[in-house]
């Protein structure tokens, strides 16, 4: 349901100040969003001013040398930090985007990290995903097929595997589905863009016989016409994927197929 | 830690808006407006309908600042809805989803609604001074 305004134990307070070491020369400041579910408190906006001679490069290094030298509560997601496990996705900068592989030199000003929005909190930056998981269960993100297996792999021309390029890339970091408006509204029976992408690169596999299933699950006024193709998706994407138009090529097969 | 307690993490709040969402949501409010704009067009139609005093006093209305400060504004939403959907014909027909293209296809809408608004109103009044 759209709700602009955010409920009242959702309202961010201010937050405590950490001043960075004295005879920093490069100072940042870094506004980042804190909650702690143990202490009954709304959530908060801390602000950490960082020494960024003294810090890598990207706003992932700053997250943990924060957690490391300043306070060792603040709680985040990260693994790979190389842009390939999407864990530590976050709403950076007014978008979303990885901690890992953006550079706090793009940033003007000060650094704003929030969680991925419109998404309950469990600790700090950490958001539950867990309605985006069942949703993306609920397409069934394998190979369905009829036909038995052949002795060896199930073959692909070229042709038929560059239709899964711009698709098998996504690493599920969320940051599309969480940058919809239209997902933030109708999260509950809208799969969004990053779950569409996935069911766009299973009916794309030549491989794969179960396309007429699959649509006819995805055929539904909120599953996937919740898109108005705002593309706030394909615009905020880490890995340049297009979820919008996965989503345009889903609407367009369910156009041809009737 | 039951479920519902946990808070709900900032959204519009925070969200930078930029030309994807805020020609999205302006394709929303002038469609609204124009609905608004159909009872208005209905307004004037009935008025002549009803004789020669209910109509000069409709056209005093839209003749007013007021009336044409809404006549300005519908004629904007009604060139950028329609410019706009055709931009989403486009995306329908599986075409211009690629970021640049998104883009410009974006600003050409806005430059567009504006240059078409401005040619009508600068026609309109420009036969007003003639006749």
């Amino acid at each position: 349901m759209v709700e602009f305004m955010l409920p009242a134990n959702s309202k961010v307070a201010a937050g405590k100040t950490h001043q960075a070491p004295a005879g920093s020369k490069q100072v940042r400041r870094f506004k980042i969003y804190r909650y702690d579910p143990d202490a009954g408190a709304n959530p908060r906006l801390d602000t950490f001013e960082v020494d960024l001679d003294k810090c890598g490069p990207m706003v992932l290094d700053a997250l943990i040398k924060i957690k490391n030298e300043v306070d060792a509560t603040l709680t985040f997601r990260r693994s790979c930090r190389e842009g390939v496990c999407g864990s530590c996705a976050f709403n950076i900068d007014g978008t979303n985007t990885l901690a890992c592989t953006k550079p706090i030199a793009d940033i003007k000003g000060d650094v704003r990290i929030y969680p991925l929005p419109h998404m309950p909190v469990i600790k700090d930056l950490v958001a539950d995903l867990s309605v985006p998981y069942a949703q993306y269960a609920s397409i069934k993100p394998w190979l369905q097929a009829e036909t038995p297996p052949p002795s060896s792999e199930r073959l692909q021309s070229p042709e038929e595997r560059a239709k899964l390029d711009g698709l098998w890339e996504c690493i599920l970091c969320f940051c599309c589905q969480t940058s919809c408006p239209s997902y933030w509204w109708n999260g509950d029976r809208y799969l969004g863009p990053a779950v569409l992408l996935q069911a766009q690169r299973w009916l794309a596999d030549s491989r794969d016989e179960a396309s007429g299933e699959r649509l006819d699950e995805i055929d539904d006024p909120y599953r996937l016409y919740r898109c108005h193709t705002i593309m706030n998706c394909t615009s905020t994407c880490p890995k340049g994927l297009n979820p919008g138009q996965a989503i345009g090529a889903i609407k367009e097969a369910i156009f041809k197929r009737s | 830690m039951p479920k519902g307690s946990r808070p709900l993490s900032p959204h519009l709040q925070v969200y930078r808006p930029q030309i994807t969402s805020v020609l999205s949501i302006l394709h929303r409010f002038t469609g609204i407006a124009l609905a608004f704009g159909a009872l208005l067009l209905a307004y004037w139609l009935t008025s002549a309908a009803y004789g020669p005093e209910e109509f000069a006093r409709a056209q005093r209305f839209l003749a007013s600042w007021f009336g044409q400060l809404v006549l300005l504004g519908m004629t904007f939403a009604l060139f950028y809805h329609l410019a706009n959907g055709i931009r989403h014909l486009a995306w329908d027909a599986g075409y211009g989803y690629e970021l640049p293209a998104l883009r410009m296809s974006g600003w050409a809408v806005v430059v567009a609604s504006v240059v078409l608004t401005t040619i009508t109103w600068v026609a309109a009044f420009w036969r007003l001074v003639v006749a």
